[in-house]
């Protein structure tokens, strides 16, 4: 081939190229984005089905609203309370955990980041651990484990515990250390440390040098990973499932179930309410990033 | 505490830090992954808890009976994997490529979006599009292309199509990051010496790109070898995958040390994959 019919053939590639550059991302915009505009447009749907536009309503809302999911069927009616009272039961799971996490993850970051002790490095690796391995495998371990501490409890004083709100606070604080962990220490590796010499060359002592210079610098570090530990306490599914009890029910625990047996036409607009509510968490968390970056 | 550990009260103080978060590993991460290793070489008892005496039945067993679904968890996490790839690395390319940061922020934000919202949520949503009655088949079948609506959920392909929906920010992320600190420069070079766009592409952006798509492949592969809710709400019996068969084990009429026994093979493929991911998938930092 000579030159010019070569030079032809790589610009019409070139051409190719830029077209499928800009058909691919279009394409995986519309993937990620019609089943839940789908899901949305739909919880206003005039009728039961997800595929035929029967007109618009808010009936579905106003169901929820009312204490009277699926009109006409007793077993469907109580919904909306068990669905409150999953949404209270996620609220204080998550609120616990990650205040806890929050606090005990900052302190190990702390101490990861400007620490000088033995076995650190080994520490350090063995806290990226409950990022890496299944949830599955966690949320099994931890049913196992719980189960034989209840029996060794059992034995000794003769009460039988059981599974609720401890085990299932305890399972998500020990993933959620991990990730406020890496958040804050993200933080700290950008935070000068010349401050903090500073504040001790004039006098201040440990406790001042932390609370007047370290935290209040930390602070957007830590509300992003609390943030984060919030979203994946309230998010989590399958760890939950294998450490919840009766009557600790979360909010994924619930739409499982109801996706599991029947599947009620209110579930598109507890579905949209859902997604509401992660995007104002979202929106939350960016401001505080933005309020961070310029600080 | 510009160098904590220098004072013997620094370090107290070091240890007083790691202490709270360290002990929760231990107790309820480390010990319980302990408790399930060692239930693997036990026999299964009443109720399906784990007895004496240590046996290797249960890893025989786990290669033997569930060796095809194994297998076949293996192909679906890879095909997922492949297809994030495909999927992934362009539109990673087009949004670093973009010259207004806010397009750029604002592009990669609707590829986060979904992510944020819940898992189950985003399942379900793909399910009422997938469904028998669902908009995609209505829609095929009013264009014409079909008589009979497709069964199109319940299958391995279904699994595919929730694991790359519900992964592939995974992907999109590190191979983003990669490709907005390549320098075109090189790129241009490149062109300048001869090369067209396809070998400029495979002799010089791949391989300086390289470890954001083995990061990425990682982090798409690890949770979809685990997954346990999209295969269990799409994908059926036909669709079975690992975290399914450990979910059975450890039900009403489980058998806790074979649950446990596939589980330590599961952690196994894990691992692997974090070796690879620690060894490849991390640019030098420079």
């Amino acid at each position: 081939m000579n030159r010019s019919g070569r030079l032809r053939r790589d610009l019409a590639l070139r051409r190719v190229s830029k077209v499928a550059l800009w058909v691919n991302p279009f394409i995986v915009y519309l993937f990620l984005w019609i089943p839940i505009v789908v899901l949305v447009v739909f919880s206003f749907n005039d009728g039961a089905s997800v595929s035929v536009w029967n007109g618009f309503t808010t009936v579905w809302y106003e169901n929820i609203i009312n204490n009277s999911i699926t009109a006409g069927s007793e077993s469907a009616r109580f919904q909306t309370g068990l669905l409150l009272l999953a949404v209270r039961n996620s609220l204080i799971v998550a609120g616990v955990a990650t205040l806890l996490s929050t606090i005990i993850g900052t302190m190990l970051a702390l101490a990861l980041a400007r620490g000088r002790f033995f076995g650190r490095k080994t520490l350090d690796a063995l806290f990226y651990l409950p990022v890496v391995i299944p949830d599955i495998t966690q949320g099994v371990a931890l049913a196992v484990f719980f189960n034989l501490a209840f029996d060794a409890v059992q034995r000794l004083i003769g009460v039988r515990l059981v599974p609720g709100f401890a085990t299932i606070i305890i399972a998500h604080i020990a993933f959620n250390i991990s990730y406020v962990m890496i958040v804050v220490r993200a933080r700290l590796a950008t935070m000068d440390p010349s401050l903090e010499e500073a504040g001790r060359d004039l006098g201040a002592n440990y406790q001042q040098t932390f609370w007047r210079i370290t935290f209040p610098i930390l602070l957007p570090g830590v509300l992003a990973g609390s943030l984060l530990a919030f979203t994946l306490s309230l998010d989590d599914f399958v760890i939950t499932f294998f450490n919840a009890g009766v009557g600790t029910t979360t909010l994924p625990l619930f739409v499982y179930g109801m996706l599991k047996q029947r599947v009620p036409p209110e579930i598109n607009a507890i579905s949209t309410l859902m997604i509401a509510a992660s995007i104002v968490l979202i929106g939350l968390s960016l401001l505080l990033q933005r309020r961070g970056a310029n600080s | 505490m510009a160098r904590v550990g220098t004072t013997p009260g620094d370090k107290r103080r070091a240890f007083g830090l790691v202490g709270p978060a360290t002990f929760w590993l231990i107790a309820f991460f480390l010990l319980p992954l302990v408790f399930v290793a060692v239930a693997s070489f036990m026999s299964r008892g009443s109720g399906g808890a784990p007895v004496m005496p240590v046996t290797l039945d249960q890893y025989s067993r786990t290669f033997t009976v569930f060796g095809p679904v194994i297998w076949r968890s293996l192909q679906v996490a890879a095909i997922t994997t492949a297809i994030s790839l495909l999927l992934g690395y362009p539109l990673a390319f087009f949004i670093s490529r973009r010259r207004d940061p806010r397009v750029r922020l604002l592009l990669l934000f609707l590829v986060l979006l979904p992510f944020w919202t819940n898992f189950l949520v985003r399942t379900y949503a793909l399910i009422t599009i997938m469904q028998r009655d669902g908009l995609l088949n209505s829609l095929l079948e009013r264009l014409g292309f079909i008589v009979e609506p497709l069964q199109m959920l319940f299958t391995s392909g279904a699994v595919i199509i929730g694991l790359v929906y519900g992964y592939l920010p995974f992907m999109v992320l590190p191979i983003y990051a990669s490709v907005e600190r390549l320098d075109m420069r090189y790129v241009e070079a490149a062109n300048d010496l001869g090369a067209n766009d396809v070998r400029a592409f495979w002799k010089v952006i791949l391989p300086l790109t390289l470890p954001g798509v083995i990061a990425g492949c990682i982090l798409v592969f690890i949770p979809a070898i685990g997954a346990f809710v999209t295969p269990d709400l799409m994908g059926g019996t036909r669709g079975l995958m690992i975290g399914n068969l450990i979910q059975s084990q450890f039900g009403g009429r489980g058998n806790i040390p074979l649950g446990s026994a596939i589980s330590m093979v599961l952690l196994v493929v894990v691992f692997i994959g974090v070796l690879i991911y620690t060894r490849w998938g991390q640019e030098e930092q420079s």
